[in-house]
């Protein structure tokens, strides 16, 4: 059992926990996922990492209520415990050798894009990080993501904050800008990161998006995760969850997430949650 | 005593093939105590036990059928467990009729002794009767650790708790037993079966842990570190293999693995569990082993109207057990031999609707000695489907290969052994069972769990000395 050690919401719809896994958190990196298991008749579901402290023991989540498993898992409290919590798996992030980046986060996407944009600060690059929200009421992480960039560029959809716009077009400004960048990271919804990816590509730029595909048992036993990348088929577990934004099939990888729309919905989960 | 004459096997009740299609309930309901002594009594005793020769873990077959005869039912038990260490799993999904029951002089005139019902009736009374407390081994004080708890590993982890090993399982899924967990349907295994072999090996001082990758949690190296004297690996065949044509990204397109992985071990056809499953009404299932067949009659049982099975060879050439073929075709699976789908065709929204196939025809023998199939030209047509599961096999999961130093592999990514003591290219590391061979049976990954353990202990001795 893996106990929550501390758990805050960052937003209505948004939540944080600090689970006691020892094992993992010796081995976490950034850009590596977790699966954990709520209780025993609970599907697993595949969660990135947000943060992880090898001192204490713990690996942080953060995760939105979007769907049955995740709603139950917000009903747990400190103390209480999850049944599994396997990791980390997948492949972390390259963090080395790069000069200027910019970390472009999108929503519930900034739990991921916090850690990336930490690491490749401890290594020595120049981060500009860009988080992008609907509005002002559902910012989170600004402290934390102040912490370990350069520069930090909020940006809300209805402009609640004063700076109106989505994340791209902050990053055309700082692309055209002086210098450029030698990578990009994109990590938030499926458009959001194909949208970065369609602006990046026109600049040339190394551009790194983080997947989240359906997956079962995140060690590359079932395909369920199976994206098209550069013409091939690849495990987002195993092979990722990060790839090269400029070679995903992006019209495929939308189809594939939600081929269980229907099923959810007819969940007895989702409808003990009244969705 | 005298020999039972009869020619056939004594049947064993099964499910009404109608009734059994529509619920995931277990076939063949086992042998009653009377079935069970009246079978038993058709053995010879053969004084060169032709049968044993044939069993991958040296079961002493006459011996505890023997015992059956004479209504001695867990001294059968006790026979057959002092080589085998998953009786019930054995009695269940071994293929008899290749191996023991293949062998045995019964079956020259007439049906062989039904060596598999009779384990299984073993096993199971056992099971349902047994109070006691397993005696634990006296320590030997030598720490193993085995990766994967299929059934290379149990058996192997089994044996070496015998001789007085501290064994550690490490498994990466939630719940231990690999394939007999997450593979073979319910119908075919019961999951309390699995999940009692397993408390059983418990009792002897195995020690289980899930929720462990090994390769990503820790490496083999750190489980040296550790203090572990000894690693097998017997991490299976869990990658899925695709049919490698245009339109398998489609949705309703997805390995047996998945399909079987969310029934099976997260058991979505159940109400009560959360993982979502698709129930299809037209469902294709590429392939012509027992895992194909398992999907084929899971698809049934969630409710599909149409299930067929599309095979590029024969059915003489299936490499499915006759027993599951003929299980599948009494619940309504239809077969569609010498086909073989060159493409998926899916609706705007990016569904799977049908396959384009051709015909195939056999040419001459090949590699595996079964006779090649051809592409029969011009002969393109489709077959609608609203889901398509690829069973064409899966290869060894690289995580351990690729995390550890010094282990070599082949072309197809299995790792390299002694096949005489299951030694990989590194010392200290054995290996056996599907990461060996890629996808076999459980008995003979048990089989080579049985000698990995015997290596191990040489091995460990032999430090010692």
């Amino acid at each position: 059992m893996y106990t929550i050690l501390h758990k805050r919401p960052l937003n209505p719809s948004v939540t944080l926990m600090e689970i006691d896994a020892p094992l993992v958190a010796r081995k976490a990196r950034a850009g590596q996922f977790i699966i954990l298991r709520v209780n025993e008749t609970g599907e697993r579901i595949p969660l990135t990492i947000a943060d992880h402290d090898s001192e204490k023991g713990t690996v942080t989540i953060i995760f939105q209520k979007v769907g049955g498993t995740t709603f139950l898992l917000d009903t747990l409290e400190e103390g209480d415990a999850l049944l599994d919590f396997v990791g980390p798996l997948g492949r972390a992030t390259e963090t080395e050798g790069y000069r200027r980046v910019a970390v472009v986060g999108g929503g519930v996407g900034c739990a991921i894009a916090y850690p990336e944009a930490k690491a490749l600060h401890g290594a020595g690059a120049q981060v500009d990080m860009i988080a992008g929200f609907r509005n002002k009421d559902i910012v989170m992480l600004e402290e934390e993501m102040g912490a370990v960039s350069d520069r930090l560029f909020v940006m809300t959809d209805d402009g609640s904050n004063g700076n109106k716009g989505f994340v791209t077009v902050k990053l055309k400004k700082l692309l055209e800008a002086e210098g450029g960048y030698d990578l990009v990271i994109a990590i938030g919804p499926l458009p959001m990161m194909r949208a970065v990816a369609e602006l990046t590509r026109g600049y040339g730029v190394k551009t790194i998006v983080s997947m989240n595909p359906i997956m079962i048992d995140g060690t590359g036993m079932c395909g369920g995760c199976r994206l098209t990348v550069g013409g091939e088929v690849k495990f987002a577990c195993v092979d990722g969850p990060e790839f090269d934004a400029h070679q995903v099939d992006w019209d495929s990888a939308v189809k594939r997430l939600g081929q269980y729309k229907e099923e959810e919905h007819d969940c007895r989960l989702m409808k003990r949650f009244g969705k | 005593m005298a020999v039972n004459k009869q020619m056939e096997k004594t049947p064993m009740p099964e499910q009404d093939p109608k009734v059994r299609a529509a619920n995931f309930e277990e076939v063949a309901s086992g042998y009653t105590a009377e079935m069970a002594v009246n079978e038993a009594q058709r053995c010879l005793h053969c004084k060169n036990r032709p049968c044993v020769s044939g069993c991958p873990v040296n079961v002493q077959i006459p011996d505890f059928i023997a015992l059956i005869a004479a209504g001695d039912f867990e001294g059968a038990y006790q026979a057959i467990r002092a080589t085998n260490s998953l009786p019930a799993v054995c009695g269940r999904v071994c293929p008899q009729e290749s191996q023991c029951e293949a062998r045995c002089v019964r079956g020259i005139k007439g049906e062989p002794v039904a060596i598999g019902r009779l384990e299984r009736f073993a096993a199971d009374t056992h099971m349902n009767g047994q109070t006691e407390c397993a005696v634990k081994p006296v320590p030997n004080g030598h720490r193993v650790a085995v990766v994967g708890s299929g059934p290379a590993g149990l058996t192997c982890a089994g044996d070496l708790a015998r001789l007085g090993y501290a064994v550690t399982v490490f498994e990466a899924l939630h719940a231990a037993g690999g394939v007999l967990m997450y593979g073979i349907p319910e119908f075919r295994l019961p999951k309390t079966i699995v999940q009692q072999e397993i408390a059983s090996l418990k009792e002897i001082g195995v020690d289980v842990r899930t929720d462990m990758v090994i390769g990503k949690v820790l490496s083999v190296d750190e489980l040296f570190e550790q203090g572990f004297e000894a690693v097998f690996v017997g991490s299976g065949a869990g990658l899925p293999s695709f049919l490698g044509i245009p339109g398998e990204e489609l949705l309703g397109v997805m390995s047996a693995n998945e399909f079987l992985t969310r029934i099976n071990l997260m058991k979505a056809y159940r109400d009560d569990y959360d993982t979502p499953i698709k129930r299809a009404k037209q469902v294709a299932v590429v392939g012509g082993g027992n895992v194909a067949m398992d999907a084929a009659r899971c698809a049934k049982r969630l409710g599909a109207e149409h299930v067929t099975i599309v095979y590029r060879r024969g059915e003489n050439e299936m490499p499915a057990r006759r027993e599951e073929i003929h299980h599948a075709r009494e619940e309504g699976i239809a077969f569609l031999f010498l086909t073989a789908p060159v493409k998926l065709l899916g609706n705007e929204d990016g569904r799977i609707t049908a396959l384009e196939c051709v015909d195939m025809e056999l040419g001459e023998p090949d590699a595996s000695g079964r006779r090649r199939p051809a592409e029969v030209k011009g002969s393109n047509h489709r077959v609608p489907a609203d889901m398509v599961i690829a069973a064409i096999g899966n290869a060894p999961n690289p995580l351990i290969r690729t995390t550890t130093e010094g282990l070599e592999a082949n072309r197809r990514g299995c790792l390299v052994v002694n096949e005489e003591t299951m030694q990989t290219t590194r010392d200290g590391v054995y290996a056996g069972g599907d990461v060996v061979t890629g996808a076999a049976t459980v008995i003979l990954a048990m089989g080579a769990g049985k000698r990995a353990a015997r290596s191990i202990d040489e091995y460990i001795r032999g430090k010692e000395a």
